[in-house]
């Protein structure tokens, strides 16, 4: 188990991470989701003992990573792409790490394999690109087998084969029963690899649940209705409690009732419907909401200016992850 | 798809050991091309300038005045490339640790080994070491072309039997190495390469330039403390002055070189534990 404690970092004026607590638990995949800038970065390197909180503490297993007999087999970590010297080969960087733990050289060509990078491991690693380096710096993680995993983006820079790769592999590793924790600012790509949360924003805890409860949760679920008398359903819903308003196109978002009483209310009222459907808010936009909120806590406590990080912006890139995750009925 | 060596929760006995850092830095020394190109540079340019200094003396010595005939030190003469060597050997030394912060590889080796201090004693004695002997190549080589030179003309040469020439000649490797490890030392300190590279050429050429604006008194006693004049003093068969000042003897200067080394890798070391990586 990962266990974080009261971790509070600064950096000169700059606040990265403050008071965070948090746990990662063994045998599932646990994303750590925040904007670019809101300190998830730095909290893995707090848990690999390269950069030291100012308060608070973070243990591995129950040991602080120093006092970690060997590092290396209990504990992989791919932190940014292509931490290489350009001019070594990918295999003399692996085998220079393993060398320090005592692993043997056959699980260099073992974990080289296994990225798909040994046709390219005698080559100088500066002519890899990104998605190679990603791989090599798996490999790395891999090199001592060990049991907690820590994935700083791993997915950045991958094409989609090697997403699909890297989504199964830390499925695959959190079934074997090990510690999987994985940090995205890409929450579509959370929701199709996570099985557990933990969100920051501006290194904050914002949320700590399994990704189901992490949707529900957030205030975007409504029920789509389309009907040829909105006015007259509206006003129907509304007299139940219910909260209505228009779509864009045409038809009503309904909260405050679920979709099958608002069939009930329909039918008392001779209404026809022409669709109801049950809408989920995507990830996304949970995610948005969550973090914009902590966000706009954190403005009103007048924060020295440096820590004025980037705001969570709208990844508008990853369109597709704005569709719903669920939608029933039709 | 199968990822197991071994059970991942099985303890294994025992600990990282100062032995698998040591290889492991070995490694990493032997597998950049920076390392090849250094080392032959330090040898090439140790022997290259000695064979450019002994046959200019060579050519000159029969127009030289009696004085200088008198203090003649072929030995020393034919080590005068050390003054270039030593700038090769102080680029890969500050490489061996600006390498690794310029490329994110120090947050690797110390997520491989958290002890930071182990992993500076393992670069020091590996890049040391391998200083130590790419030093003393070059300084018997240096010293074997050059007497090979002198002996062709009418000065007088020395060979490795006569007194204190044997020392003069190894102190040539002991200084290489020291000096890389000076180097080593400031890299850890200032961690850019640009910057560590600039900071030691600017300790061993603008330092005696600046010390030249200052009267006698002052910039030979400063002087005397400089690590060209105290390789000089250690490479030296005849001792030494500056004006009127006597340079430190030979293994006080060793000494004093090795108490800088020293103390830049201390002041390292101890940055490198507390800072983040």
């Amino acid at each position: 188990m990962i266990e974080a404690r009261n971790l509070t970092k600064r950096y000169g004026d700059t606040l990265a991470v403050r008071d965070l607590s948090f746990e990662v638990q063994p045998g599932r995949v646990t994303g750590f989701l925040g904007p670019n800038g809101s300190g998830k970065s730095t909290t893995m390197r707090m848990i690999l003992g390269l950069d030291r909180p100012d308060t608070g503490a973070v243990t591995v297993n129950g040991r602080r990573y120093h006092d970690l007999p060997w590092p290396l087999r209990e504990v992989g970590a791919l932190l940014e792409a292509k931490s290489i010297h350009p001019g070594r080969s990918a295999y003399n960087h692996l085998w220079s790490l393993a060398q320090t733990n005592d692993i043997a050289r056959s699980r260099v060509d073992e974990v080289l394999d296994l990225v798909g990078l040994s046709s390219v491991s005698r080559r100088r690693a500066g002519k890899f690109s990104l998605g190679m380096g990603q791989r090599l710096g798996m490999a790395a993680a891999l090199l001592g087998d060990p049991g907690v995993l820590l994935f700083d983006e791993p997915i950045n820079g991958l094409d989609p084969e090697g997403i699909r790769w890297v989504r199964n592999l830390l499925k695959h590793l959190a079934s074997e029963g090990r510690i999987v924790f994985v940090s995205s600012h890409l929450m579509s790509e959370m929701a199709l690899t996570a099985d557990h949360l933990v969100v920051i924003g501006r290194g904050r805890l914002v949320a700590e649940m399994a990704v189901e409860d992490f949707v529900a949760n957030s205030s975007g679920h409504f029920v789509r209705v389309r009907t040829p008398r909105p006015v007259d359903l509206g006003r129907a819903l509304s007299a139940q409690g219910a909260h209505v308003a228009a779509e864009a196109d045409g038809a009503l978002a309904v909260t405050g009732l679920p979709a099958g009483a608002i069939g009930d209310v329909a039918l008392a009222g001779g209404i026809a419907l022409h669709e109801l459907s049950s809408q989920t808010a995507s990830l996304e936009d949970a995610f948005m909401e969550l973090t914009h909120d902590s966000v706009e806590f954190r403005g009103e406590e007048s924060l020295p200016d440096g820590d004025r990080e980037s705001a969570p912006s709208r990844p508008s890139d990853h369109a597709d992850a704005r569709r719903p995750l669920a939608s029933a009925g039709k | 798809m199968s990822l197991a060596i071994d059970n991942p929760t099985l303890a294994r006995p025992g600990h990282y050991s100062p032995a698998g850092v040591l290889r492991s830095e070995w490694t990493k020394l032997r597998s950049v091309r920076s390392t090849t190109w250094s080392l032959l540079a330090t040898v090439v340019a140790t022997i290259g300038v000695g064979v450019a200094a002994t046959a200019t003396e060579a050519n000159r010595w029969t127009h030289l005045p009696l004085p200088d005939r008198l203090t003649f030190d072929p030995t020393n003469l034919s080590l005068t490339g050390l003054l270039l060597g030593q700038l090769a050997i102080g680029v890969l030394g500050v490489l061996v640790m600006s390498g690794e912060y310029g490329t994110g590889t120090i947050r690797a080796t110390l997520a491989a080994v958290p002890h930071r201090g182990l992993v500076l004693a393992a670069k020091a004695a590996v890049f040391g070491a391998v200083a130590l002997v790419v030093g003393e190549v070059a300084s018997f080589g240096a010293f074997g072309v050059g007497q090979a030179i002198l002996a062709g003309g009418p000065s007088p040469h020395a060979s490795l039997g006569d007194p204190a020439v044997l020392r003069a000649v190894v102190s040539g490797g002991l200084f290489i190495g020291l000096l890389g490890l000076l180097a080593l030392g400031l890299a850890t300190i200032i961690r850019h390469t640009a910057g560590a590279i600039t900071t030691f050429v600017g300790l061993l050429l603008v330092v005696p330039l600046v010390l030249q604006a200052f009267p006698a008194s002052i910039r030979d006693v400063v002087a005397r403390y400089l690590p060209a004049n105290l390789g000089n003093a250690m490479t030296s068969v005849h001792p030494q002055t500056l004006g009127m000042t006597p340079l430190f003897s030979p293994w006080a200067s060793f000494g004093i070189l090795c108490g800088y080394a020293v103390a830049a890798l201390a002041i390292g070391g101890w940055l490198m534990v507390r800072r983040d990586a």
